[in-house]
């Protein structure tokens, strides 16, 4: 780098280093010497210190789009309870204490007949799920009620077919599907409609012991159901009722072939 | 690192991470699907991550995930060549597009609307290995070393790349290369 007598090809090429302060001192003395004597490469100097300015200052900074923004604030929230999840949790536990100091004071054992909520984190995430695409405006990222739309669109950009099925002749329309967060990963979630309820249907990768067959739960008023298919795991859960639930489990099944394991 | 924290650490890097993507891929709807797809990995590999450099560490991800992405989406869209020869042929190819059409505003301001616009284009028109340099460069206003992290390239090639791009733009804004620029005045 540092002959003693530098020729003008070698300082056009330092020169770029030079002007973005990248030069080592030595090399920086010796093209300041070729520069004091050459008016040739001082000029090439002014050229590209013009350019530099020109870039800097006129070449487009693009901006995320508010849209992916969010898309991006969803996916990547952690679904941690924050101070309101706490205080929705706690109004829900006096809420269910006050259903059971009804229950004894009545004397009256129907409400018993409510599933308990079980302590799954899972099945709690999934309702969390549903309830924020209901809230944050964003139930879709492609609405169609074609399942051969919506199965592929998965397909590229989770690496995984989940099973899609239009089932509007049977009072489910597809709505489409959007990709959501769940158990620490991306997954499908492929929404359905009965009457003015909206069904999400989670679906992922199936890991770990999975339960044979299809369960059911009631967690804070939404009914979910859950069962494992070939190799992915499916949630379907919702405000209808238990049993439309367990109808589009078994459309579903008898559609696409994901029957439970 | 814990993931609560990726709103703080990462989020912030968001418009710097789409504007790389978006140059990269010369498309708003191709930065989008990269943009998404590469948080997706840095959330997911966020654990992992040690810090400090949240911002080049995204920007590398942001990087190889455009080039997957474009290998994948866009084969023939992905000109990994830095060979000079290829380079020209693909300048003179391109060079009637850069000459937008005039609109009705005042010369002034359209002389340097016209320049803005042929300025970024002359950029977009730059193959991959070249536009990478510049807009890591000029845009983001990382150092050689951060720039060769990124771009996965030795420090000497960063800074060949970035003299031979400059040149390029040069012989492509100003009719002249610089060489032939400091010799005709």
């Amino acid at each position: 780098m540092a002959d003693s007598a530098m020729d003008c090809r070698k300082a056009s090429t330092l020169l770029n280093a030079y002007l973005d302060g990248e030069l080592d001192l030595s090399a920086s003395l010796e093209l300041e010497a070729h520069l004091a004597e050459c008016a040739a490469c001082r000029a090439e100097r002014e050229t590209l210190s013009r350019l530099g300015r020109r870039l800097r200052e006129g070449l487009v900074r693009h901006e995320a789009p508010a849209e992916l923004r969010q898309r991006l604030a969803r996916l990547t929230a952690v679904p941690r309870p924050a101070a309101t999840g706490r205080w929705q949790r706690r109004q829900f536990l006096a809420m269910a204490a006050s259903v059971l100091l009804a229950v004894f004071a009545s004397g009256g054992t129907t409400f018993l007949l409510m599933r308990p909520a079980p302590l799954d984190p899972l099945a709690d995430e999934v309702v969390a799920s549903h309830i924020r695409s209901l809230m944050a405006d964003h139930l879709i990222d492609i609405a169609s009620s074609d399942q051969h739309t919506v199965k592929p669109w998965f397909d590229g950009r989770l690496d995984l077919a989940p099973a899609v099925a239009d089932l509007k002749a049977e009072g489910f329309p597809l709505v489409g599907g959007r990709l959501d967060y769940v158990d620490h990963q991306p997954v499908a979630a492929i929404v359905y409609q009965r009457g003015k309820h909206l069904i999400n249907l989670f679906a992922w990768p199936a890991n770990g012991p999975s339960h044979a067959g299809v369960r059911t739960m009631t967690i804070r008023g939404y009914n979910l159901l859950t069962w494992t298919a070939g190799d992915l795991t499916y949630w379907a859960v919702s405000d209808v009722n238990p049993k439309d639930l367990a109808t589009l489990q078994r459309l579903i099944a008898q559609n696409t072939g994901a029957t439970p394991d | 690192m814990d993931q609560a924290d990726f709103a703080g650490v990462v989020m912030p890097h968001l418009n710097e991470a789409y504007s790389l993507a978006r140059w990269l891929t010369g498309s708003a709807a191709d930065a989008d699907d990269v943009v998404q797809e590469s948080l997706m990995k840095a959330f997911k590999h966020f654990a992992g991550f040690r810090g400090p450099e949240a911002r080049a560490w995204l920007l590398t991800i942001v990087r190889r995930t455009s080039f997957t992405w474009l290998a994948v989406n866009r084969p023939r869209q992905l000109v990994l060549t830095d060979d000079e020869a290829a380079v020209e042929a693909q300048n003179r190819a391109t060079v009637v597009t850069l000459h937008p059409k005039a609109a009705e505003t005042p010369e002034s301001l359209l002389a340097e609307k016209e320049a803005a616009a042929q300025l970024n284009a002359a950029v977009e028109a730059l193959p991959a290995p070249f536009r990478e340099v510049v807009v890591l460069r000029e845009i983001h206003g990382l150092s050689y070393k951060e720039i060769a992290d990124i771009a996965e390239i030795p420090v000497g090639t960063v800074m060949s790349r970035l003299a031979r791009a400059r040149g390029l733009l040069l012989a492509r804004l100003g009719g002249s290369a610089p060489r032939e620029v400091a010799n005709g005045r």
